[in-house]
């Protein structure tokens, strides 16, 4: 029996799991469009490797990368494109941005994909190279590059961690992932042990997904994957967040501005496992990813196996369409993710769930009231911070007090936010003063480069002053020597 | 008598103490004006009324100015000013200019000469050119302090913001 | 016969539970700021901030111990031997003034930030009535060299302590929705009382 460790704070929440995971997960048939946004990490815009008009197959590469911390992005389907267009992100800023859009012509005709099932023969390195190039980023939510992940030099590793814990309510992709596709999984956390170099995985599953421990252990019995541990977690939110999964599975914390690998973890999605398992094995780049689409707002809640790109109105109406109760379209789950303004926005390679939410489901009219001190936020919050000091002086714009009393470390869960007996929508007020300090750090450093610039500037102009004033001197000197009387003429 | 040469021998004695204590304990440099200007924008622009943004610092420092006169630093940096001073934050003198959004200089090419006089009189050396070559603005080292308006002799230089 | 000399006055050799029981009376029971009220200026003028708080309470700390100890010294040894008790005051008062000159430049190398923050409050520790009260209530009690250095330790402690509580309290008062008319000063005085109130329920903790 595999101990687990606690850790502090987290809120039970009612799952409603059963919807969407009950229903037989299907594959979503060829949208009619894919979209892509030309958006980067670092918020810039990226630039397209397709022009108008140009055919594009599965699997071709229509954004480049640049960069490690930016990998290519994939065509899912063949088709055509129909060009850059101004269309809506799917970004809770809600901009509007550059989308390559392409039409698609039904024939799903492929590019060439090479993979390999003895991957124990190639170097780490070049693997980290195959799931770069394959376009791989982490399909817990976050979207970070897997490569870029994966190899945390300068520091030692010796725990791989598989999470699939999904504890954030109404989502289901990775209960389905694990029940239909569990060789994939075991096989990519078999691949992965390959690439960090550890013999010791643990792989998390949601105590609530009793099906999927069930697939698991079978599938793990029937082939060979080495020392993988299957675990099951407590139904607790937020356990599945990476921190907290650390703190519950290894009982090590991950300190304040650290990552995982600092202490000898990495964490991975299972989703992401899957991934990279097809990516070297097959050559197939990420072009697709099962999403659930849930809420009382559409008729058959259900998770799908679909394309990245493929509009969301296309995935909700492969779903029986929108019941008559629909209020909003959220993009994540009910605690981290963010509404849509509309439904002809794509799904992104981040995206776990649609959760199409009806009247009343997930928002409620509530007004925000005051503070009433009761601490309750603080006892739920599972990284032991103190969102009411936070909340104060978030109001009160005490950026250094806010750094004091570890902005920095909030995950943004929500635990606080549903506790809050006054409503008060504290996650807001936490996201906007992150930003005002990262604005503030930024002005900083723009204000330091000037100062070293005039500085320099004062400084040349002393120095020419200063040679200035030598070569003057040094030629009064000359001229008055040559108009010295010799020695020696005597007088004229 | 007594008293008086008794009150007289204390108190020299004490002024000894402090004498030495004045040598011993001698500051160099302005640590204090360092904090404020790390605090200041370091637009040079002169809009406080002192010749850049260490001179205003260390007015600060001595008590001479007040923490209000910077506009390119905004509320936010007053309230920074009176945060680390432990003072009253208070509104922007507005005689001295308000506060703008970031905005960065840009030269029309169709109409600069190649005089360098902008050149000369960017506190920063943002301004790339040389004699009757085109000048241009490094956008990211402007700081927007609109000091390099007024030399120019065609008048080709436009504040626009990002 | 004078006082000192009438054994109805003997002065009993004091003993540890002694020295405790003024450190305890000056911290806790007789707090010079919450029970005694003297020290007010400095303790709303410079609680806005804790780390502020917390220098102001330090410097008074050096200040006043060493104060309350050299006004003792001058007592002793220069003033009641030489028959100038009149001048007591003048001199109490340049002694400390000394002092906090001298804890001035200290200050001024230390930490510069520091002395611009406290601006005028640290010379204005010179005109702090606990610190003048520390000198003198010495001298009517009676005390020896260890209970004066004890005495105006204590005192500081106590001054500093409450100091840095109310310094914390204020700071999230401060950011609280305080109703316009109350805001400032008004909130801060009335939580002062309240911090009082509390204090006087030490009384009865240290008795007589």
């Amino acid at each position: 029996m595999f101990g687990l460790w606690n850790f502090d704070g987290g809120i039970h929440l009612p799952t409603h799991k059963a919807e969407s995971s009950l229903a037989p997960m299907q594959v979503a048939e060829l949208p009619k469009e894919l979209i892509y946004p030309l958006m980067m990490r670092n918020g810039e815009k990226a630039k397209p490797l397709v022009s108008t008009g140009e055919q594009v197959r599965r699997g071709q590469s229509v954004v480049g990368a640049d960069g490690w911390m930016n990998p290519p992005l994939h065509a899912a389907t063949s088709g055509k494109v129909r060009g850059i267009e101004q269309r809506l992100w799917p970004h809770p800023s809600g901009l509007v941005g550059d989308c390559i859009v392409i039409d698609v012509d039904g024939d799903d005709e492929s590019v060439e994909f090479q993979g390999t099932a003895n991957y124990a023969s190639i170097q780490p390195g070049e693997l980290l190279d195959k799931i770069h190039a394959a376009g791989i980023v982490g399909l817990g939510g976050a979207a970070f590059p897997t490569a870029v992940k994966l190899n945390p030099q300068p520091y030692a590793i010796d725990t791989l961690l598989l999470n699939g814990a999904e504890c954030e309510p109404y989502i289901t992709c990775d209960d389905s992932l694990l029940r239909h596709f569990p060789h994939e999984v075991l096989g990519g956390a078999k691949l992965l042990m390959h690439i960090l170099g550890v013999n010791r995985c643990l792989l998390a599953v949601g105590e609530d997904m009793p099906d999927a421990i069930i697939v698991l252990e079978k599938a793990q019995s029937e082939g060979e994957y080495g020392n993988i541990h299957i675990i099951p977690v407590p139904a607790i939110y937020p356990t599945g967040g990476e921190k907290q999964l650390i703190k519950v599975l290894t009982g090590r914390e991950v300190p304040a501005h650290g990552i995982p690998a600092g202490i000898g973890v990495i964490c991975q999605n299972v989703a992401t496992a899957a991934a990279i398992h097809k990516a070297i094995t097959t050559g197939e780049p990420l072009i697709s990813r099962i999403v659930t689409i849930t809420g009382r707002g559409v008729l058959h809640p259900q998770n799908l196996l679909a394309r990245i790109g493929t509009p969301i109105a296309e995935l909700v109406e492969h779903c029986g369409g929108y019941t008559d109760s629909v209020q909003r379209l959220i993009m994540g789950g009910p605690m981290m993710g963010f509404a849509l303004p509309a439904d002809d926005l794509p799904i992104t390679k981040a995206t776990n769930c649609i959760l199409v939410a009806g009247q009343g489901e997930v928002i409620h009219d509530k007004q925000a009231m005051p503070c009433i001190r009761c601490g309750a936020c603080a006892t739920a919050c599972p990284v032991s911070l103190l969102p009411q000091q936070l909340y104060w002086h978030a109001r009160a714009d005490k950026l250094d007090r806010l750094m004091e009393y570890h902005l920095p470390d909030c995950i943004e869960c929500g635990c606080c936010d549903i506790v809050c007996p006054s409503h008060i929508p504290l996650v807001q007020y936490f996201r906007s003063a992150k930003s005002k300090v990262a604005a503030k750090e930024r002005e900083r450093l723009k204000a330091d480069n000037a100062r070293l610039r005039y500085e320099a500037r004062q400084a040349r102009k002393e120095r020419e002053k200063l040679e200035k004033a030598e070569s003057a001197r040094r030629k009064k000197e000359s001229l008055a020597r040559a108009t010295e009387i010799p020695k020696g003429m005597g007088k004229v | 008598m007594l008293t008086f040469v008794v009150l007289c021998v204390v108190f020299a004695f004490f002024g000894l103490i402090l004498g030495y204590a004045s040598i011993r304990f001698k500051v160099d440099g302005d640590p204090l004006a360092d904090k404020i200007d790390a605090l200041l924008p370091q637009t040079q622009c002169g809009q406080c009324l002192y010749p850049g943004c260490r001179p205003y610092a260390e007015a600060i420092a001595n008590g001479k100015a007040d923490i209000n006169q910077c506009p390119p630093g905004g509320e936010e940096g007053v309230k920074a000013l009176a945060d680390l001073l432990g003072l009253e934050a208070k509104p922007l003198d507005p005689e001295l200019g308000s506060e703008k959004p970031h905005r960065v200089a840009v030269i029309d090419e169709k109409k600069c000469i190649g005089c360098t006089l902008c050149i000369q009189a960017c506190p920063v050396d943002a301004i790339l050119g040389a004699q009757k070559l085109m000048h241009t603005v490094i956008a990211s080292e402007c700081t927007g302090c609109d000091l390099c308006l007024p030399p120019c002799p065609v008048d080709c230089i436009m504040m626009e913001a990002l | 016969m004078t006082p000192r000399h009438d054994r109805r006055f003997q002065y009993c050799h004091p003993s540890m539970k002694d020295y405790l029981l003024i450190l305890v009376g000056t911290i806790l029971v007789n707090n010079f700021v919450m029970v005694k009220f003297l020290g007010l200026c400095p303790f709303m003028g410079v609680s806005r901030k804790v780390e502020t708080a917390l220098g102001m309470g330090l410097a008074t700390i050096f200040v006043l111990t060493l104060s309350s100890v050299s006004s003792y010294l001058v007592e002793t040894h220069l003033l009641v031997p030489l028959g100038l008790e009149y001048l007591r005051i003048i001199s109490f008062i340049v002694v400390i003034a000394v002092i906090v000159q001298f804890t001035e430049m200290l200050v001024y190398k230390t930490s510069p930030l520091l002395y611009q923050v406290l601006g005028i409050f640290l010379p204005l520790i010179t005109t702090n009535c606990a610190v003048l009260g520390v000198a003198l209530l010495n001298v009517q009690a009676r005390h020896g060299l260890i209970e004066s250095f004890l005495y105006g330790f204590g005192a500081a402690v106590g001054f500093a302590l409450v100091l840095v509580l109310f310094a914390a309290v204020r700071e999230r008062v401060d950011v609280a929705d305080i109703p316009t008319p109350f805001k400032g000063n008004a909130i801060a005085l009335i939580t002062a009382g309240l911090i009082s109130m509390a204090f006087m329920g030490f009384s009865g903790l240290v008795k007589g």
